[in-house]
Order: C-alpha cells, then sequence, then structure tokens
C-alpha cells in the first residue's frame, strides 16, 4: 500500500523535528520516519516527558516536541527506509511490514554516527562507542561505579563523560588524540560563540577529577572474556589502564547512505546544499550532520530552514541564513580541531579484525587496490551492517573512498524487497 | 520508573526497570551479544542501531538488534 504527504522526513532527532515542525505549521501534510523507538535522535535520546528536565538540552526537546505534535505530524516510529522503488517515494518496513511512502518535498535528517577505527582488542565485550555507550546508558545500563576509559577524539568524549561521572560511573581517564595546540586555537576561536564555550567549561568542571590528556590515544585493548585494561599512549610512554569498560569513538560521521542512494552530491565527505539546505537531487534538502558536524544548534537552524522552504516561505528561510553560516563555520572548524592523527593508522596489526561483521584482517585488506576489490575479495564491508563502521576506517587507512549506496539501505525481509512498487502508478511525475 | 520486571538471557533471570534496552539487559547480565564469523564473542559497539554487533535471538526470533528494542516482561533473549 502507498501513502503520500507533502513533505517527508527521515530522521526525528532535532533536524528533523524543527523541519517537520515548521513545514507543518506552516499548513504543509508532513510525515516523520525514524527507525528508533522513539523521537528525539541521539541527542534527545531517552528523553521522557517525566525526565527531561534533568538532561541537559532537555526543554529544548520538550518545546521542539510540542510545536511538532500540535503541527500534526504523522510520525511513523520504528520505520526504516529500505529503497527509492521510484521518483518520489520511499520504501519502509517495520517489524516485517513494508510501505511505499510518497512525498512532494523530501528532508533528510539522518544524523551521524562515530567514526570507529580498528586496533587490537577493539572487538572485545566492553569496548564501544563513546555515544555508544551514553546510548546504552540512556537505555538503562547501570554504570554505578563502572571503572571507564574515555578515548578517540571530539567533544562528545567531554560531553560523555560529564554525563557518566553524573551517574556514578568513574572515568579513569579521558584521551584525546588531537594535540592541545589545536584545541586551544580552536578555544580561541571559540570565543565569538559563548554557548559552546559555557558548555565546553561545564564538561571540564564536572570531569575534574579525571585526568584529559590530549595527544594522547588508546594502544590495545586487553581481557579474557571482555574487556579488562586498556594501553594508552603519548607517543613515548605507554601506560596500562584497569577498566570495566572503553568508550572509544574518532569524532562523527554522516549518514550518508540515504543522500547518496537519492544521487545527492557529496563534497568532502558531507552532502554539498544551497542556503536553503537543497541538494543537487531535486526536492530532496538534507540538514544537521548531513552537512557538517555541528551538533543539535546548528540541526535545528538548518531544520527550520528546510522546513520553510519545503513549505515555500523563502523569506522566512533566509531569515536564519546569518546563524546557519555561523554554525557551519563552527562545524569546520571542529573537523579541523579533531583532524585524525596519522600514529591512529599503524595500530591494527596483521591480525587485528577491521571488518567487524565479516572478521576481515587487516592484512587480508592490505594488498586490495580499493572497496570493490575488497568486497570481492575478502568480503569486507558486505556483512549486515553493510560497511557502517568498516567503511570510515578503511577510508581513513587505506584512503579508499566509499562507493555509492545499493538497496536495501538496511537489512530487510524477502517480501519487503519483492514487493512490487505500487509507486509508479500512483506517481504523477 | 516502575518495580520493573524479570527477562532471560540465555537462561539467566535478569530484573529490569521499565523502557531498558535489550542490548542493556544483556551486557547487566554479562552475557555477550552475537557471535562472530569466527566464533568471537562480541557485544554492543554503537549503541544506535547501525553497527549489528548487538544482534541476538529475542523470543525466537534470530538476528534482532537489541540496542534497538525495549524489554518486555518475560522475554527469553538468547546469544545468537
Amino acid at each position: 500500500m502507498s501513502t503520500s504527504f507533502d513533505v517527508v522526513v527521515v530522521g526525528a532527532g532535532p533536524g528533523g523535528m524543527a523541519a517537520a515542525a515548521v513545514a507543518a505549521e506552516a499548513g504543509r501534510r508532513v510525515c516523520v520516519l525514524d527507525g528508533n523507538a522513539a523521537p528525539g535522535g541521539q541527542i534527545w535520546r531517552g528523553s521522557r516527558a517525566e525526565t527531561a528536565r534533568k538532561y541537559p538540552h532537555g526543554r529544548e526537546f520538550l518545546n521542539w516536541r510540542a510545536r511538532f505534535e500540535h503541527g500534526g505530524c504523522a510520525l511513523w516510529q520504528g520505520w526504516q527506509v529500505i529503497d527509492r522503488p521510484a521518483p518520489g517515494f520511499l520504501r519502509v518496513e517495520c517489524d516485517g511490514e513494508g510501505r511505499d511512502i510518497g512525498f512532494g518535498k523530501l528532508i533528510l535528517a539522518t544524523g551521524a554516527r562515530e567514526r570507529f577505527l580498528p586496533f587490537p582488542g577493539w572487538t572485545l565485550p566492553g569496548v564501544m562507542g563513546a555515544g555508544g555507550l551514553q546510548a546504552l546508558v540512556k537505555g538503562g545500563l547501570d554504570p554505578q561505579g563502572k571503572r571507564v576509559v574515555l578515548a578517540g577524539s571530539g567533544l562528545l568524549l567531554l560531553a560523555v563523560a560529564a554525563g557518566l561521572q553524573s551517574v556514578g560511573a568513574r572515568i579513569v581517564g579521558i584521551y584525546e588524540q588531537a594535540p592541545l595546540s589545536r584545541l586551544a586555537g580552536f578555544g580561541l576561536t571559540l570565543l565569538g560563540q559563548l554557548g559552546k564555550l559555557a558548555e565546553g567549561a561545564r564538561y571540564r568542571l564536572k570531569t575534574r577529577h579525571a585526568a584529559y590528556r590530549t595527544n594522547s590515544w588508546v594502544v590495545q585493548a586487553e581481557g579474557r572474556d571482555r574487556v579488562e585494561q586498556v594501553t594508552v599512549t603519548d607517543g613515548h610512554k605507554q601506560s596500562k589502564l584497569d577498566c570495566d569498560w572503553l568508550a572509544c569513538g574518532f569524532h562523527l560521521v554522516p549518514n550518508l547512505e540515504l543522500p547518496r542512494l537519492l544521487g545527492c552530491r557529496i563534497v568532502k565527505g558531507y552532502v554539498a546544499v544551497d542556503r536553503l539546505q537543497q541538494s543537487s537531487a531535486p526536492g530532496v534538502a538534507c540538514v544537521g550532520e548531513l552537512t557538517g558536524i555541528g551538533g543539535l544548534e546548528k540541526a535545528l537552524v538548518e531544520g527550520q530552514i528546510a522546513g520553510w522552504a519545503a513549505a515555500g516561505r523563502e523569506a522566512e528561510a533566509r531569515a536564519l541564513t546569518p546563524k546557519r553560516q555561523r554554525l557551519q563555520r563552527f562545524a569546520l572548524r571542529m573537523d579541523r580541531a579533531f583532524a585524525l592523527r596519522p600514529e591512529l593508522r599503524t595500530l591494527a596489526r596483521a591480525e587485528t579484525v577491521v571488518c567487524r561483521c565479516e572478521d576481515v584482517a587487516q592484512s587480508a585488506l592490505e594488498g586490495c587496490a580499493g572497496w570493490r576489490e575488497a568486497r570481492l575479495h575478502t568480503r569486507c564491508g558486505m556483512g549486515a551492517c553493510q560497511g557502517r563502521v568498516c567503511g570510515a576506517a578503511a577510508e581513513f587507512l587505506f584512503g579508499w573512498e566509499s562507493s555509492g549506496t545499493r538497496p536495501p539501505v538496511f537489512p530487510a525481509t524477502v517480501s519487503t524487497l519483492a514487493a512490487e512498487a505500487d509507486a509508479p502508478q500512483t506517481a504523477r511525475r | 520508573m516502575s518495580e520493573g520486571f524479570s527477562i532471560t538471557v540465555n537462561g539467566k533471570r535478569v530484573r529490569v526497570a521499565e523502557g531498558t534496552s535489550v542490548a542493556a539487559a544483556m551486557m547487566m547480565a554479562n552475557e555477550p551479544c552475537r557471535l562472530s564469523a569466527q566464533g568471537e564473542a562480541r557485544g554492543a559497539l554503537c549503541g544506535m542501531g547501525i553497527c549489528m554487533e548487538c544482534g541476538a535471538t529475542v523470543n525466537g526470533v534470530a538476528h534482532q538488534r537489541t540496542c534497538q528494542l525495549i524489554c518486555t516482561p518475560e522475554m527469553a533473549v538468547a546469544t545468537g
């Protein structure tokens, strides 16, 4: 069966919620598709009405959720986009049930994921992403008394450390791979952005008992059945730290699968958009992390711009341009500040697994010329995650560019994949 | 939050609060999620439904992304 809306938004994080709320308030029929259990995306994960006030940004979530609900947006929670069966249609699935949904305008707000890099021991249970651990704790994992090492890169390490400490975890240390010089420069350029600076200060305050070391990175994780010890280095000296969990992510990378499937032009790792958030694919706008890793504020502003634009209200959209430009500059500075150091390319040993889905070791990949050869000869990136984890790693380790996306974008049932596209009969383009 | 309820993970009874994800429950039960192609035990990595490392069999249905699934009373979860 198929249903149609004026505007379809993919992703119910801040960018998607803002886009949907604004377009609905402007009188458009809006549907939001979201693959998670509840709206809010990653930053607002676990923000329920009763508890939202306790989380940073919780009130903002409640405000946007109220606008979103008041606007009468249809929310398809738990629906995953699988394919585009025909122009103007998406195929979606939930609990094995497939449907086609038509759109006049499409706004993609699919957010970002952590960049993971392979090192010996990174596949041990208890080694997680920093955002990954935060999400699990928001999902009820009890961190009381757990010894946690955080490593990798990005503001997320500090945010997660502060959050974990406030709910009873013991932060052993935070190891940021970027050199202090680059972060200090970054701090200075932030002077004009007091909100961000205050946010940073709050993290420092909450985590003041834990070591925050720059120029330092994880070398390996060890343990019998799960991680028990982590080795970190500053390039000269190595130290071993006992821990229960290692939370390790190297900044963020955008979830580009859907923009790629829809033919949006990608430049330097992000979707290229104009001032109204429109991509090169007609009728497809992209907002938030897809256009540059800039966090909550950027996603909200870009979401509103895309929402106004989808409703044909360009003047309102353009009023937000100066804010948008400031936040995009911030995103670029973050990328530069947290650029990966070359030493991280040498962490994986010959036997270290790079593709976790298919257990493909580093040695198997070294001789490959690129993604295509790696896929064909080793099955790297061919497993259940479809290269979402090893893709970003291989790009950094070997310089392989990710190829285009092929459907299904997400694992789907055969019946959904095989369903005839009912779209072409109803499409009017 | 309410009193919670119990589920089983590889036959172990675990008490969880309402709203707990299955992946979180598996970690609290000290049980791995899936076994890799070469038989290594794996646990949740990304926590947001993209890496598939937290796959497990839930109420008889294989390959469930447990970090995206909320526990329900008497749920039976098995590493797989």
